[in-house]
């Protein structure tokens, strides 16, 4: 527990300053030192790209851009694993991919999702995890808080900003800085640790040693591994290069370095609440949110490490009964560090893993699933905030309402063309997952699971949930790269993407052309425990609840079988 | 489907008194004058004519108004669907899935009969208003005379004459004449009012009666559209608009009724993969359970009931919009005269110029003010004799040093009033500067101290009157507006709720500021035109305020009109009336204030429903779902906390639980949540404390004591 708590601390630490930096070096309404630092960079890219880079979107310019630059990238994606086995830096040769799966990992990257229907190292080529992967995850973490910047232009400023076009802000400038300014820096600098640390970084194919027996020769993948690493954590993606991820002493080789992977993996979902919370000038309501995320962390956390603390129940009567569930979970790590960094890991929708989540303990495997039906808990970058926000929209509807006022939020009036969308991006999570779910599990021919029962019944459930938060990780033991599930989780992992994420611009938009109450006696205050409180109550209402009856039957039902 | 008869369903006990009024708030009580009304009923709803009225609405076009009620009715068919299956089977299940299909056949009828009581009361209040119009005639004026018609063939723009004794056949305007009309059937106020054409006193009702002369009045309203006619439309369940808030709340409620469809069809299928067999009555009952089936059965009588409480307040709106924005409203805009104060000054202060007995100048004002019927004349004897002048008696028999005065009256010219004696001294009040005149031109000279004697009450927001004797100036007495009593107090509850108050005076900005810090309002406009009043609506709006205001003369109807909330007085201009959107028929200016509370109680009721049955489900899933599992897999049993009966009780009860709770909430949803006087940070946590967290605890003793009472059933 003492582990936990060290890195609760170190992480609120590190991503203070961080998001300090942050909410100066992205505002784009306020000068700073850095845009003489990047400005230069930044202009020449902004020339080359064609983008005039004052020109501010309205929220729908904003919303196309957003589509049609994923569009492309999806495609572009798709060619590239499709084709790679005629690409060049393909050292090893590895062949080109299915249409589906192919398919499925686009998406699947551009979705900020990096759920992984294949195993890196032997599937994919230098090119394709380089210029399709890497890009990928350098962009999508960079539209989620591109996105989350534009809202809070939009909606969160106060005073109000003074854009009399309704302008928005520029995709292309947003996505740049955030390029330039806070992932390429800080990526640089934890590559650069983990390079210490002894992950490899170089582009000269794979290993070959001859082991000990003299016989054998053995094949051991390489690549740029450590830079594709430091993003992966820094932005939720969690894609690794290695398929078990960071389980992999090349991906993982220390303690330090699973240490820096763990800060990682939150960082900069924290430090964007504290960066909204500078630009928006809205710090006591962003101090309320985060209040409550860090509950839900620290609640999912708790079930998850005491639960991974208690034996594995397959191993009852056995010498080794009294240990911790040590199954799936590399023993330089233990269960504490394991269950913390699965904790962390579904809560941002990041999905790396260094531990194997479908070993956990029943509990422990509830907690995970609850962190990504929740998918707020600081959330991935950007979009969790984003995702809050539409809860809080509900919360505000629900709350105007409670002190007699027709439903507004921050001062504007939240009417039905809201609502209706609001609702619908709250319908299309059930829709999804439990939908997707139902079916598979009514076909068991299509599903190739491994486990029948309960614990099978939750694999499914983690496949369809991971791909709807974004998340990426899995419970594995799907035999998962067939058409039907590359093409379903690709319906997954797109609707789960953008319509929790442009939904709220969209309202965002909507509000800012109507009239602002100013804030009085009479209004709802925000930032008030009780509206922070009602606002955790709308999703563990609105949200969890729904999940119940499935969780049930998933992991409740056989965490009271195996244990009663 | 027929419309209800009021007469028959509703029977109707008269107390004389607002059945309402006993349990509103006493600071309510306070402010807002009470009348007795013309809607002053009791109303109990028969029972078997409301059970009558609740199966007529099980038809479907009824039904599918309301989607949660909808999911419910279609639970209740496939239930009963499967009682019969039990029983042609003969296999057990028949007891069991007959009750369940009772119990949700109960929560339907219980919604329809809220939604029929609230419009039962609601069309009640219209029906008494309507009754007393009966079957009026007209006399229709044409080219060539008039005719006699009846007066539901009455268009906009004909003219009727009407004459002394007789009912006023439709609401309308008076274009010639004036007249005293009665106006108790509409108003319930038994006082006689002047109407007149050309003023902004100029609009009638329909069923009013004229005492008076003769009047033609010109018909504004078409058959089937006057205000009563719109307000009935608000209270019938069949044909009302909702209202936007209301609207957008249906939007969430049946997203949260598909959430839970998606949640409860899709466990069939994963229950069946690990080897559990899912009894279909058990997953319909869980299903109505989680369904946001309180606040979705209550909905369409909290919206009919907010209507009916703006119909017992006399106030008609126009739009149920009307009434629910009254509840948003950040800026009053309020009349000083009638709403701030009294509509009479009153003498508060004898002060005599310099070198004058104190004594005198009370004995001369008083015994000139005996003759004087108005207020203010009656208010200075009184003053006189309170501070220890011997005036005469009330009858003003014994009056001491003059039997043999002649009465000077008042005139607009002249603007002073007194007495002549026949020893031919003269005695004179009036306006200060008029009587200074007079004083002069008798030769006699002002006091120094005259002129700041009257500035000094000027300033204080008073009216001087001066007071002479021949040509000596005694002195001056201040007349002042006397601010209600408990006015002040309810603007501090106001603001303490964050709705601004602003003053519209005609008085100059001395007397205004004065009249302002005395009432306890945020802001005054001093000198105010309509103009002026239409530009600081316009102001507060783009400053983003809703801002509500009342008025009555033709030339407040751009102000009215532009207003978030207008409210025109019964008593003013058809211009003023249809540029509102809300009338009060009893032409009091501190309607406004009630009409927000009225707003608020509204909206409150909706969201403290609806977050009272979202919290609802979290006991029910603790009941419903080791219910339905545990008989295949018995370790779900542990999830039961209630340690309930047996599966069967545990999902009867629930659906029971779930029935019952609307009945039980219908006087709730049909009397409002009370309102109280505090910020909006207060309220809400108040609220979520007494709806959330007590909709989280509330089902689980009363489920578990409704479980104990089944068990010994089943």
């Amino acid at each position: 527990m003492n582990a936990m708590m060290l890195c609760y601390a170190l992480l609120i630490g590190l991503a203070l300053p961080l998001g300090l930096y942050m909410g100066r070096a992205l505002d784009t309404d306020r000068p700073s030192v850095m845009d003489r630092l990047f400005g230069p960079v930044e202009s020449v890219l902004m020339r080359l790209a064609g983008v005039d880079r004052r020109a501010s979107m309205s929220w729908s310019a904003y919303l196309l851009a957003v589509l049609k630059l994923h569009l492309l990238l999806v495609a572009l994606a798709w060619l590239v694993f499709m084709g790679q086995g005629f690409l060049p830096l393909n050292p090893d040769g590895i062949p080109g991919m299915n249409w589906d799966t192919a398919l499925h990992t686009a998406v699947s990257f551009a979705t900020n999702t990096n759920q992984q229907h294949y195993s890196g190292q032997a599937q994919l080529s230098y090119l394709s995890q380089t210029l399709a992967i890497v890009t990928l995850q350098f962009l999508t973490p960079a539209t989620g808080l591109a996105v989350l910047l534009a809202i809070t232009r939009t909606l969160l400023r106060r005073p109000a900003a003074t854009d009399a076009g309704g302008g928005v802000g520029n995709y292309y400038v947003d996505l740049t800085r955030i390029v330039m300014r806070v992932l390429l820096p800080l990526s640089l600098v934890v590559a650069l640790i983990l390079v210490w640390q002894g992950v490899p970084a170089t582009y000269q194919g794979a290993e070959r040693v001859m082991m000990l027996d003299g016989g054998a020769t053995q094949v051991i993948p390489r690549g740029p591994v450590a830079p594709m690493v430091a993003i992966k954590q820094l932005g939720t993606n969690g894609g690794g290069w290695y398929g078990p991820n960071s389980t992999v002493p090349l991906e993982n080789p220390t303690g330090l370095s699973n240490l820096i992977e763990t800060i990682a993996l939150m960082l900069i979902p924290v430090a964007s609440l504290i960066a909204v919370g500078v630009i928006s000038g809205r710090r006591r309501l962003m101090m309320g949110i985060g209040a409550v995320m860090i509950a839900f962390s620290l609640i999912t956390t708790s079930l998850i490490v005491v639960s991974e603390r208690l034996p594995n129940a397959a191993l009852a009567g056995l010498v080794v009964a009294d240990s911790p569930n040590l199954e799936g979970k590399e023993l330089r790590f233990g269960s504490d560090l394991s269950a913390l960094w699965g904790s962390w890991t579904t809560q941002t929708s990041n999905g790396s893993v260094n531990a194997m989540h479908d070993s956990f303990n029943p509990l422990g495997g509830l907690g995970l699933l609850m962190d990504m039906f929740v998918n707020v808990t600081f959330g991935g970058i950007g979009v969790g905030l984003i995702g809050y926000l539409l809860y809080l929209m509900l919360a505000a509807f629900i709350g105007s309402l409670m002190i007699g006022r027709a439903p507004e939020l921050f001062g504007k009036p939240l009417e039905t063309r809201e609502m209706r969308w609001i609702s619908l991006a709250i319908l299309a999570q059930p829709l999804i997952i439990l939908g997707l779910s139902a079916i598979t599990v009514t076909f068991p021919g299509l599903t190739g699971n491994s486990n029948p029962g309960f614990h099978g019944l939750s694999q499914v459930l983690y496949e369809f949930t991971s791909a709807f938060a974004n998340n990426g990780s899995g419970f594995e033991g799907l035999g998962d790269a067939t058409p039907w599930w590359n093409l379903t989780c690709v319906v997954a992992l797109a609707v789960g993407r953008f319509l929790p994420m442009l939904v709220p611009l969209a309202v965002a938009g909507w509000l800012a052309g109507k009239r602002t109450a100013p804030q009085g006696r009479g209004s709802l205050v925000m930032e008030s425990g009780a509206f922070v409180g009602l606002s955790a109550g709308v999703i563990v209402i609105v949200n969890l609840l729904g999940f119940l009856p499935a969780l049930v039957l998933g992991p409740i039902a056989e965490q009271l079988v195996l244990a009663p | 489907m027929k419309p209800i008869d009021d007469s028959t369903f509703v029977s109707r006990s008269r107390t004389g008194r607002d059945s309402g009024s006993d349990r509103e708030s006493p600071v309510k009580r306070d402010l807002t004058r009470r009348r007795p009304r013309a809607a002053a009923t009791t109303l109990q709803v028969q029972p078997l004519l409301l059970l009558v009225e609740s199966f007529k609405r099980l038809n479907p076009t009824s039904l599918a108004r309301n989607p949660v009620m909808a999911v419910v009715a279609i639970g209740t068919l496939i239930c009963a669907l499967y009682t019969t299956l039990a029983f042609a089977e003969a296999n057990g299940q028949g007891g069991f899935a007959l009750s369940v299909t009772l119990i949700l056949l109960a929560t339907v009828l219980f919604a329809n009969a809220a939604e029929a009581m609230a419009e039962a009361r609601g069309k009640a209040h219209a029906g008494s208003l309507r009754a007393t119009r009966g079957e009026l005639k007209a006399r229709r004026l044409t080219h060539s005379g008039e005719e006699t018609v009846a007066a539901d063939q009455l268009r906009r723009g004909d003219r009727v004459r009407v004459s002394a004794g007789e009912l006023i056949p439709a609401d309308g305007e008076i274009v010639q004449g004036a007249g005293s009309i009665n106006e108790s059937a509409v108003t319930g106020e038994s006082a006689p009012v002047l109407r007149e054409a050309g003023t902004d006193n100029s609009g009638v009702s329909a069923g009013t009666k004229l005492l008076s002369d003769e009047l033609i009045v010109e018909v504004s309203v078409d058959p089937g559209e006057s205000l009563l006619d719109r307000m009935i439309a608000l209270v019938e369940g069949a044909s009302r608009q909702k209202t936007p808030s209301e609207l957008a709340l249906s939007v969430l409620l049946s997203t949260l009724t598909l959430v839970f469809l998606i949640v409860v069809v899709t466990l069939v299928p994963m229950a069946r993969f690990v080897g559990i067999e899912t009894s279909t009555v058990m997953l319909v009952a869980l299903l109505v359970c989680l369904i946001p089936t309180t606040i979705g059965g209550l909905l369409p009588a909290i919206g009919i009931a907010g209507m009916e409480r703006a119909m017992r307040a006399n106030l008609i709106a126009k739009s149920g919009k009307a009434v629910e924005i009254a509840g948003s409203i950040d800026t009053l805009l309020l009349d000083k005269t009638g709403t701030i104060t009294l509509g009479d000054r009153r003498a508060t202060e004898f002060a005599p110029c310099h070198g004058i007995d104190m004594k005198r100048l009370r004995e001369v004002a008083g015994i000139c003010s005996l003759e004087d019927p108005t207020p203010e004349g009656r208010s200075i004897v009184v003053l006189a004799r309170e501070q220890g002048a011997s005036l005469a008696d009330e009858q003003g028999a014994s009056l001491t040093p003059v039997e043999d005065a002649e009465v000077v009256p008042f005139s607009a010219t002249s603007r002073v009033s007194g007495l002549d004696f026949a020893d031919g001294r003269r005695w004179r009040k009036g306006a200060p500067n008029a009587i200074a005149r007079q004083v002069q031109e008798a030769g006699g000279r002002l006091p120094d101290d005259y002129e700041a004697l009257v500035e000094r009450i000027s300033r204080h927001g008073a009216t001087p009157l001066a007071v002479a004797e021949d040509n000596v100036l005694l002195g001056v007495i201040a007349l002042s507006d006397v601010i209600k009593p408990g006015i002040a107090e309810r603007f501090m509850q106001l603001r303490e709720m964050g709705v601004k108050t602003v003053m519209i005076t005609g008085d100059n900005p001395i007397t205004a500021s004065a009249i302002a810090a005395e009432a306890g309002v945020d802001d005054y406009i001093a000198e105010a035109t309509p103009e002026r009043k239409l530009e600081l609506i316009r102001e507060e709006q783009a400053a983003g305020r809703l801002v509500a205001m009342m008025g009555d003369g033709t030339n407040d109807a751009p102000a009215l009109a532009q207003a978030d909330l207008g409210l025109a007085m019964n008593s003013g201009t058809q211009a003023a009336r249809e540029a509102a959107n809300m009338v009060d028929l009893d032409s009091d200016p501190g309607k406004l204030l009630e009409a927000v509370e009225i707003g608020k109680q509204l909206l409150i009721t909706r969201g403290a429903l609806t977050t009272f049955s979202l919290a609802n489900d979290v006991a029910k899933y603790f009941v419903i779902l080791p219910a339905i599992f545990a008989a295949s897999v018995p370790a779900l049993g542990g999830l039961d906390v209630l340690d309930l009966h047996s599966p069967a009780s545990a999902v009867l009860s629930a659906v029971i639980f779930n029935a019952l709770v609307i009945p039980a909430l219908i006087p709730f949803a049909l009397r409002g949540v009370r309102v109280r006087a505090t910020s909006a940070s207060a309220m809400l946590r108040r609220n979520l404390l007494i709806y959330g967290l007590g909709g989280l605890l509330l089902p689980f003793p009363a489920i578990k004591l409704i479980d104990l009472v089944v068990g010994l059933f089943v």
